[in-house]
């Protein structure tokens, strides 16, 4: 384990971190929020002394930088951004408990939108905007970001494509253009052009600068943290289509945006993963009308309007709702919105959940698994795309399930077992739906957790394994889980 | 510039390498995944699996707004069409095709024209060249030749009976009494800049030593390096180096036996090999060798496939007192791996090709005053850089004592006309000569203007 270079890593993103509070302590300091100034003061305090002595005592870092350190490096800097970016809420009073302020932090950084704050209209506005600039920071990702400001140079200069893997999402992730420096710098330019086009289109609905502001930057990491209690159901019909055509947009892979600017638009349509998105939220939300329409819950326009807004703010995994689905919609409803937790948006997408490629390709396995049992010398290549995908990404996917799976039944286990000992009001639906929430950086849950409540009541216990279950989402479930491995931190 | 660069092997990724250093835009095509992720750990580059010369790989890799494609996999005929297919969808493109088959040999520069290439390379002629020149010196370990062939800089060790042994540098002059200047010191696997004349030498220093090509043999003779004329060289391994080398060797009138384990190689060696001796057999029994008479033979060059029995041949031969040995590496990245292994020489076929090519893509930019060649000398760890001076060059005529050069930067020789200059502090260079510059360490020259504070 190259520690030095690891300390480096820190160093900058904690820098990155000092940055990107100055807009927040400016909105507290023109709103005259005394308690939100001294919070945000003492975090950039701390966090640029913390960046500026790692700098220091990390000076010389050798080059030795390979896939393992690339992993630890994306883990270690999360949750180092997550322990700083919690300072706010504890100093400032907001949220006064360590754990909840910390999973107020990773709900935010890790786009997840799970709150545990009552009534977020009551919070001052520098804190609200803290959080939700987290999930634009979260939703590209700060090392992605950072590769596209400083400059790679000297010996194995390639060690940055671990990093760009360890954070971005998706089975199989690659540069859109030769060098590192300028892959990021698309994306991020593509990420602000976006955010920038939704920002306008919100404004232009009535909305405050403020809301938009926050709105936009939780629409594009996928968050959903808001800025009002319930949410998007008060704002106008105009303001919820807006949002529902831009999550559906930020779930998209932004390597299409890219490939479109290139004029390269038959590749885009002959992307088989954005067909299955495009098929999945049409096709779910037409079932939802179907039932709504049938339970008369609302008439036909709300019910289109409703069923499009929620089908694609939980497949991208955003968390934004309109409606209380939790209470108000049938069972049958509720169960395609589970199980679009599950599925979650595109790879190279800032929205979390299995991914859509992979789904695809678990599907697809499965096909060639029932195969081999009927002709078991049949040699048969995975295609994606009609490209054949190599065995080593189908063995990764197949190891990638098998793990999401695994972690997300023993957080239940867990999430449940405190649930018992605390005797809490949560039942099966809340703990399983938590869990799911919370690994897939959805949002909201259902019964007592969903649009319009909140996750204050869970136990310590619960909200660690939530919290853990936030960043091995968020990073895809390996570069938290090597933290655990003693071979990730020794020397050589 | 963005660069496609087909067929990731041995060659493949030291251009990589190479490229990438000098910040160019390279995406790199081959069949096999699992190289390319490899190389794609290393340094900073795109990469795209695939078939080079189909049209739709080519169009994948954006080869409509490439400038260069550099063809380079194993089969020379596979080079061709990639060259033709990717020139024929974009007429702007530079092509540089590998072309290492001996039958094409003869052919090669009317294929260029024909085919609308832009450059050909043939790294295991390359090779050969190269263990032909340390042949026709021994007691050089290397030579790196720069101005059209006029200057060279030569590796030479340091060993305790050497005259050099523990003496500094100011004595030099005296010493070996023609034109020569030391430009860099190889101590323990770090490179020093010898600046000032109290630097003193060590036994097992390797030296890298600056001199008019015409003085080689007058540097020799004075450090008191004795020397025998190679008459008769034993070549391990019959590969197409192999071939290339017996007949440079053989034109020259030395006598080249061949050890080759493969009877169809060794039997197609024979024919088109009149002069020389092929011996079938299998050159990691050292019966076999002592029997063929290694001990009687003035070089022992190992150039089989395998690099782990090139050394042990090497190294044997070495025991058994064969005056030069010379070691081909091919897989190796660098030879940090056998750092004081009695080896001799050692040569990488991957090494000599990107130099040209590296000299093409510079010349294809056009930028003045930017580097015409680059050698890599001391391991990789220092560079030997040649400069076109033009009117842009800065300080022409003032005296090299009273100029301030960044650290680890030396000027190791100057060519005006037809002249070689070895500097001294009075000496000047002038618009329209050709200067080295040796470089160590991690200071990066682009143009000659850099090497001022």
């Amino acid at each position: 384990m190259n520690y030095k270079m690891l300390g480096r890593f820190i160093s900058m993103i904690l820098a990155i971190e000092t940055a990107s509070m100055i807009p927040a302590l400016l909105i507290s300091l023109f709103c005259r929020e005394s308690r939100p100034v001294i919070g945000f003061l003492v975090a950039m305090a701390a966090a640029g002394v913390a960046s500026a002595l790692l700098y220091l005592l990390t000076r010389g870092a050798g080059t030795d930088f390979y896939a393992r350190e690339g992993m630890v490096c994306v883990g270690v800097s999360w949750i180092a951004l997550c322990l700083f970016g919690c300072i706010p809420f504890v100093v400032s009073g907001a949220i006064p408990h360590f754990i909840d302020a910390l999973f107020e932090t990773v709900s935010g950084f890790t786009t997840t939108g799970s709150t545990i704050v009552p009534s977020p209209s009551s919070l001052p506005k520098g804190i609200l905007y803290w959080r939700s600039f987290s999930h634009w920071l979260g939703g590209m990702g700060v090392l992605v970001f950072l590769l596209a400001l400083v400059p790679v140079s000297g010996r194995n200069e390639g060690y940055t494509l671990h990093i760009l893997r360890a954070e971005s999402s998706g089975p199989s992730v690659g540069k859109l253009v030769p060098k590192m420096r300028q892959t990021a710098t698309v994306l991020y330019l593509t990420y602000i052009a976006l955010t920038i086009l939704n920002f306008i289109f919100l404004l232009c609905g009535g909305m405050s600068p403020f809301d938009s502001v926050c709105t936009a930057f939780g629409t594009a990491g996928t968050g959903g943290f808001g800025t009002k209690d319930t949410s998007i159901m008060d704002f106008s019909p105009y303001i919820q289509i807006v949002c529902t055509v831009f999550m559906f947009l930020f779930g998209i892979n932004f390597s299409m945006y890219y490939l479109i600017l290139l004029k390269r638009v038959r590749s885009v349509f002959r992307d088989e993963e954005l067909r299955f998105y495009v098929l999945t939220v049409f096709g779910s939300a037409g079932l939802i009308i179907w039932n709504l329409l049938r339970n008369n819950v609302y008439g036909i326009g709300d019910s289109i309007r409703h069923a499009f807004f929620q089908v694609v703010s939980i497949i991208t995994t955003t968390g934004f709702s309109t409606a209380n689905f939790e209470n108000d919609w049938p069972a049958f409803s509720q169960a395609i919105l589970v199980i679009l937790m599950a599925v979650g948006a595109c790879a190279g997408s800032t929205g979390g959940g299995l991914k859509c490629s992979r789904v695809i390709m678990l599907f697809k396995i499965m096909k060639r698994n029932v195969g081999e049992v009927m002709h078991p010398q049949k040699v048969k290549t995975v295609r994606l795309s009609g490209k054949p995908v190599p065995e080593k990404i189908l063995a990764n996917t197949n190891a990638y399930f098998a793990a999401y799976i695994l972690l997300m039944v023993a957080s239940f286990f867990l999430v449940s077992f405190d649930s018992f000992l605390l005797g809490s009001p949560f039942g099966f639906t809340e703990n399983s739906t938590a869990v799911l929430s919370c690994f897939n950086n959805i949002g909201p849950g259902l019964g007592k957790i969903g649009p319009s409540s909140n996750f204050s009541q869970f136990g310590i216990l619960s909200k660690c394994v939530l919290i853990m279950d936030m960043l091995a989402g968020r990073l895809e479930i390996f570069p938290i889980i090597v933290l655990f491995s003693r071979k990730s931190w020794q020397r050589g | 510039m963005k660069i496609l660069v087909a067929g990731n092997g041995k060659v493949g990724e030291t251009l990589t390498k190479e490229l990438a250093d000098e910040g160019h835009d390279l995406i790199l095509i081959d069949r096999d995944a699992a190289i390319l992720e490899a190389t794609a750990g290393k340094y900073d580059v795109m990469t795209l699996q695939g078939n080079c010369a189909s049209m739709e790989t080519l169009r994948d890799a954006g080869v409509g707004s490439a400038d260069l494609l550099i063809a380079s996999t194993g089969s020379d005929e596979l080079n061709l069409l990639t060259c033709l297919t990717a020139h024929s969808m974009n007429g702007k493109l530079h092509t540089i095709a590998r072309i290492h088959n001996p039958e094409y040999m003869g052919q090669v520069y009317e294929m260029r024209d024909r085919f609308g290439l832009s450059m050909t390379f043939n790294p295991e002629r390359q090779t050969a060249v190269e263990i032909d020149r340390l042949l026709k010196f021994p007691g050089f370990l290397k030579r790196d030749t720069f101005a059209h062939g006029r200057l060279e800089i030569v590796e030479l060790k340091i060993d305790g009976q050497s005259k050099l042994c523990d003496q500094p540098l100011s004595n030099l002059p005296g010493l070996i009494n023609c034109r020569a200047l030391i430009c860099a010191v190889l101590r323990e696997g770090v490179t020093y800049t010898p600046n000032s004349g109290q630097f003193t030498l060590k036994e097992g220093d390797r030296i890298f030593v600056t001199a008019s090509s015409d003085d080689l043999s007058t540097l020799l003779r004075n450090l008191g390096i004795v020397t025998h004329k190679v008459k008769r060289v034993m070549l391990v391994g019959g590969g197409t180096v192999s071939y290339y080398l017996a007949e440079m060797l053989l034109a020259r009138h030395v006598s080249v036996s061949i050890v080759e384990r493969d009877p169809a190689q060794a039997r197609h060696l024979s024919e088109v090999l009149p002069g020389a001796d092929v011996i079938l057999g299998d050159a990691s029994r050292q019966t076999l060798l002592d029997s063929e008479g290694i001990a009687d033979t003035d070089a022992v060059v190992s150039l089989t496939g395998l690099d782990e029995l090139n050394v042990l041949v090497s190294l044997y031969a070495n025991r058994r007192g064969i005056p030069q040995t010379i070691t081909k590496l091919g897989r190796m990245e660098d030879t940090s791996m056998i750092e004081n292994l009695p080896v001799g020489s050692i040569v990488s076929p991957r090494k000599l090709s990107c130099n040209n090519i590296v000299r093409y893509v510079r010349a294809m930019q056009n930028q003045t005053g930017a580097a015409v060649a680059v050698h890599h000398i001391a391991d990789g760890q220092a560079e030997a850089i040649e400069f076109h001076l033009d009117g842009s060059a800065a300080n022409t005529d003032v005296p090299l004592k009273n100029l301030s050069l960044k650290q680890n930067v030396l000027i190791a020789g100057i060519l005006r006309g037809s002249e070689v200059i070895i500097p001294g502090g009075n000496t000047t260079f002038r618009a329209g000569d050709t200067v080295v510059i040796v470089v160590s360490g991690d200071t990066v020259l682009l143009r000659f203007n850099d090497i001022f504070e």
